[in-house]
C-alpha cells in the first residue's frame, strides 16, 4: 500500500492551484457551493480547456491526453476546493465523453470528443421522466425509425442546469415489445432541434436547477444513436457509475467547509468543546469520504469500472454533504436564517444555500437507497429484492 | 497510489489466515478467556516459529526485516481471529518501543528473546482515576535515591501484566517532576498483580508497586523526557487497535451476510428485504472507511511521517464506525446473535474493548481539532 502521490501528481495539484488562485485574484469568479454543476461560464471552460484539463484521461487520438484517473481527481478535487465554475464542460467531461468513447461509434467519437476537449460541446442528460426515477427502466420516451432517422417523442425531467446543454444525452424506448431493459436506446440530441423544447424548474434555494425538457416528433439522425440499439439500459448503468464517482459527491459545497472553520477560529466559537467536537467530526467523514473516493480512482486506473464502490462513496459522501451543511447552520445560530440577499448575514448565505441545496445531493444520479440496493446486491451478493 | 497488499503481505495473510483458523477455532478463544493466564505457551511457541513476534524488527535482532505495515497485515488477521494472549503488549507495546527509544544494550539484550518468544512485555501506563492518556494522570513515583530510583503506587488496566517478564512502566520522576519510562522486572517480589474480569475476557490488571528500587539503567528513553515517548507508544498502539477491529468487523460483515442470505422468513432469504439490504450496506461503508483510514495511518507510520492527525482520524472513526456495525449485526442475526452459543459475541465484546483502548473517539476527536487549528 502507498497513500502518498507523486512527485509528478503534487506538481500538478499545485499547478491548478495555482491557475486557480491566478483566476480568483483577477476577480473572474467568485468561489461558490455548487459551481460544478450550477457555474456556467463559457469563457471558464474555454480557458480549462486551454490548460488541456478537459478529456484529461482520453485516447490523444480524439484530442484527450491520456492521463491518469488519479490526476483527474486531483484535478477535479482542486475546481471543487476552489468552487470553481465549470458546470459547461462537468457532464461531458466526467461521462458523456466516456460512453461515447465505451460504445460509440468511430464518427461519433470523431465528431464529439474533440470538440468536448476544447470545451465547446455542452451537454446535459435526458435520463428521468416524471414516471421513471428510480426505476428508470420504465421510461416512457419513444423513439421510432423512420428512413435514416428516429423520431422521439416524450418528456424528460430533472435534467440539470440544461438551460445551457447544446447536446442532450437521452435514453429512449426503441423496442415497447421487449422487457422493458431490453428495449432502451442511447441518442445524442442536438438542443436546437425542431421539436425539443425546455421549461426551467426553481429548486428550494430560488436557484434554476433543472428543466424539463419536451421531445415533439425530434428527428435524430441514426448516427447518432449511441452504441447498440436496445442495449441502452446497460450503458446508462455503466454511465452512472462515473457519474457517482467523483469528488464533486462530497465536494460540492467544500467552500462552505473552509468558510465555517474560518468563521469559528475568527469568532472564536471554536474554542467552544461542543463546536470543536462537531467540526473535528466533520474532518474526519471528510477524510474517510475522501479516501473512499480515492479507492474508486484507484480502480479506474486499475482498469476496471467503478461499480458498487462508486455507489459506496457517493452515498456515503452526500451524507457528508448533509452534515456539514447542518452542522454549519448550528455554528451560525439564528444568523444561518438570513438569506444571501439580507442585512447581518454570515458568508453570503452560503450556508443556508447549502442546506436548501443539500437535500438534493442524496438523490440525483441514484437515491441513497437505490445505491444501497447497489451495494448490497453487486457488492455483498445479497439476493435481488 | 497504490491501494493493494503486495505480494509478500498477501501470502503473509494467507498464512496467518490458515493458522489461526487451525488453532484458534473459538472453543480455544473460550478456554483462554476461562483461563488464569489467558494465553497458551504451546502456541505463542509457534508463532515465535513462523516468525510473527519479530516481523517488524530488523535482522540484526532476529526479526523479519519486514516493517509496520506488515505487522498491521498481522493483527488485522488476529483480530478477525479473536486472538487471545499477550501478542499486541509484547510486540505493540513492549518490543516497539525498546526498538525506538532504547540504547543499543537494551535492544541487544531484549529484542532477540522477545522475537524468539521468550520473553513477554507490557506497558503500564494508565491508572486510576478517568483522565487517562494525558501526562497529568502519570501519578505512580520514581523517587530518586542514592543514584537509583524507588516506584510506588498503582497503574490500572495493564495487559498480560500477570505473565510478563518485564514491564515498561511509566512514572513521575521525583523531584523534577518529569515523565520517565522504566523497563523493569515484573517478577520482582515488590509487584503484586490482580487480574481484573473484562467485557473481552483479556487479561488486564491492577498493579500495585510497593516501594520497589530500579536501577537508573533500567531508565528507556530519556530521563524526565519520556512523556513524548509514550505518546508515540500510544498512537502506535492505537493504529494496532484500529488493525486489529478492522479485521474484527470485516469478518463480522461476512457473518452477517452469510447469515442473511440463508436465514428466511415469508419464505424469502431475510437478505432479499430492502431494510436488511441498507444495513449490510451501511455496514459494508463502515468496515472500508476504517480499513482504509487504518491502513493510510499504519503507512505513514511504516514510513516515519509525521500522522498524528490521520491516527486520531483512524481512531475516532473505526471506534465509531465498530459500534455501528454491531448493532446492525445484531439486529440482522435476531436472537439467536444475543446467545453464548452463537460466535458474534466473541467479536462484540473485543470490539468494545479496542474502542475504549487507548483513547476513544471523543479523546481523537479533540486531537483533530487542534490538527485542524480549531
Amino acid at each position: 500500500m502507498d497513500f502518498s502521490f507523486t512527485e509528478e501528481q503534487n506538481k500538478f495539484r499545485l499547478e491548478v492551484r495555482n491557475f486557480l488562485e491566478e483566476e480568483i485574484g483577477k476577480g473572474y469568479w467568485k468561489p461558490t457551493c455548487d459551481a460544478w454543476i450550477q457555474g456556467f461560464d463559457p469563457e471558464f471552460t474555454k480557458r480549462v480547456a486551454h490548460k488541456g484539463w478537459i478529456g484529461l484521461t482520453w485516447p490523444k487520438e480524439y484530442g484527450g491526453h491520456e492521463r491518469s484517473h488519479i490526476d483527474r481527481l486531483i484535478l477535479t478535487e482542486e475546481m471543487l476546493r476552489y468552487g470553481a465554475p465549470a458546470a459547461c464542460h462537468w457532464f461531458g467531461d466526467r461521462q458523456v465523453g466516456g460512453t461515447i468513447l465505451s460504445f460509440g461509434s468511430e464518427d461519433l467519437k470523431k465528431e464529439f470528443l474533440p470538440r468536448i476537449v476544447e470545451g465547446e460541446a455542452y451537454f446535459g442528460l435526458g435520463m428521468s421522466e416524471p414516471g421513471a426515477g428510480s426505476d428508470l427502466a420504465s421510461l416512457q420516451t419513444r423513439a421510432l425509425e423512420d428512413g435514416d432517422y428516429y423520431v422521439i417523442n416524450g418528456q424528460k425531467t430533472w435534467a440539470s442546469c440544461a438551460s445551457f446543454a447544446q447536446y442532450f444525452d437521452v435514453y429512449v424506448r426503441t423496442d415497447s415489445e421487449a422487457p422493458k431493459h431490453r428495449g432502451i436506446s442511447e441518442f445524442i440530441v442536438d438542443a436546437q432541434s425542431p421539436g425539443l423544447s425546455r421549461i426551467p424548474m426553481t429548486d428550494i434555494t430560488g436557484t434554476e436547477a433543472w428543466n424539463d425538457v419536451f421531445f415533439d416528433n425530434v428527428r435524430v439522425h441514426k448516427r447518432y444513436l449511441v452504441g447498440e440499439k436496445n442495449r441502452g439500459f446497460y450503458q446508462v448503468l455503466n454511465q452512472l457509475d462515473y457519474e457517482r464517482s467523483g469528488m464533486e459527491r462530497l465536494m460540492g459545497n467544500y467552500p462552505l467547509f473552509d468558510s465555517i472553520i474560518q468563521f469559528a477560529k475568527d469568532n472564536k466559537l471554536s474554542q467552544q468543546p461542543v463546536i470543536r467536537n462537531k467540526l473535528a467530526q466533520l474532518q474526519i467523514e471528510f477524510e474517510v469520504g475522501r479516501l473512499l473516493i480515492y479507492r474508486v480512482a484507484f480502480l479506474m486506473e486499475e482498469g476496471r469500472a467503478p461499480n458498487w464502490e462508486s455507489a459506496m462513496s457517493k452515498a456515503y459522501s452526500t451524507e457528508f454533504e448533509k452534515h456539514l451543511a447542518g452542522v454549519a447552520m448550528e455554528v451560525l445560530g439564528p444568523y444561518g436564517q438570513l438569506t444571501s440577499s439580507s442585512k447581518l448575514v454570515p458568508l453570503q448565505g452560503m450556508a443556508l444555500h447549502s442546506y436548501l441545496g443539500s437535500k438534493g445531493y442524496s438523490l440525483q444520479a441514484g437515491t441513497t437507497e437505490i445505491l444501497k440496493n447497489i451495494l448490497a446486491v453487486r457488492g455483498l451478493g445479497l439476493p435481488s429484492s | 497510489m497504490e491501494l493493494t497488499l503486495t505480494e509478500e503481505q498477501e501470502m503473509l495473510k494467507k498464512t496467518a489466515r490458515d493458522f489461526l483458523t487451525d488453532k484458534c477455532p473459538k472453543s480455544f478463544v473460550k478456554q483462554m478467556e476461562e483461563s488464569k493466564t489467558g494465553f497458551s505457551r504451546e502456541l505463542w511457541e509457534q508463532m515465535a516459529q513462523l516468525g510473527w513476534m519479530g516481523v517488524a524488527f530488523p535482522g540484526k535482532y532476529s526479526g523479519g526485516d519486514m516493517n509496520f505495515l506488515d505487522l498491521a497485515v498481522l493483527l488485522e488477521e488476529m483480530g478477525r481471529a479473536c486472538l487471545p494472549g499477550p501478542f499486541f503488549s509484547t510486540v505493540v507495546l513492549g518490543g516497539l518501543s525498546i526498538l525506538d527509544f532504547g540504547r543499543e544494550e537494551q535492544k541487544q539484550e531484549y529484542l532477540p528473546k522477545i522475537i524468539l518468544g521468550e520473553k513477554i512485555l507490557t506497558l503500564a501506563f494508565t491508572e486510576p482515576g478517568y483522565y487517562n492518556y494525558d501526562d497529568r494522570s502519570v501519578t505512580v513515583e520514581a523517587a530518586r535515591s542514592d543514584g537509583s530510583y524507588i516506584i510506588s503506587g498503582t497503574k490500572l488496566f495493564v495487559p498480560d501484566a500477570h505473565i510478563a517478564d518485564n514491564l515498561l512502566c511509566v512514572a513521575k520522576t521525583k523531584p523534577e517532576n518529569g515523565i520517565t519510562i522504566f523497563l523493569v522486572d515484573a517478577k520482582d517480589p515488590k509487584i503484586e498483580y490482580t487480574v481484573l474480569e473484562t467485557i473481552a475476557g483479556d487479561k488486564l490488571c491492577e498493579v500495585v508497586f510497593d516501594q520497589m528500587p530500579v536501577s537508573e539503567a533500567s531508565i528507556l528513553g530519556r530521563l524526565n523526557q519520556g512523556w513524548s515517548t509514550v505518546q508515540k507508544t500510544i498512537e502506535r498502539a492505537a493504529v494496532g487497535k484500529c488493525c486489529e477491529t478492522v479485521g474484527n468487523i470485516q469478518r463480522v460483515l461476512e457473518m452477517t451476510v452469510d447469515y442473511a442470505k440463508e436465514r428466511k422468513q415469508f419464505d424469502r432469504p431475510i437478505g432479499s428485504f430492502q431494510a436488511i439490504q441498507h444495513y449490510c450496506a451501511d455496514m459494508a461503508t463502515d468496515v472500508d472507511g476504517a480499513r482504509f483510514s487504518t491502513y493510510r495511518a499504519a503507512w505513514m507510520l511504516s514510513e516515519g511521517v509525521p500522522c498524528t492527525k490521520e491516527i486520531a482520524i483512524a481512531k475516532a472513526w473505526t471506534g465509531k464506525a465498530s459500534q455501528r456495525v454491531f448493532a446492525l449485526a445484531h439486529q440482522i442475526h435476531g436472537a439467536i446473535g444475543a446467545t453464548i452459543e452463537h460466535d458474534l459475541h466473541y467479536y462484540t465484546r473485543r470490539a468494545k474493548a479496542a474502542e475504549l483502548a487507548f483513547g476513544d473517539a471523543d479523546f481523537y476527536r479533540e486531537i483533530v481539532a487542534r490538527e485542524m487549528g480549531l
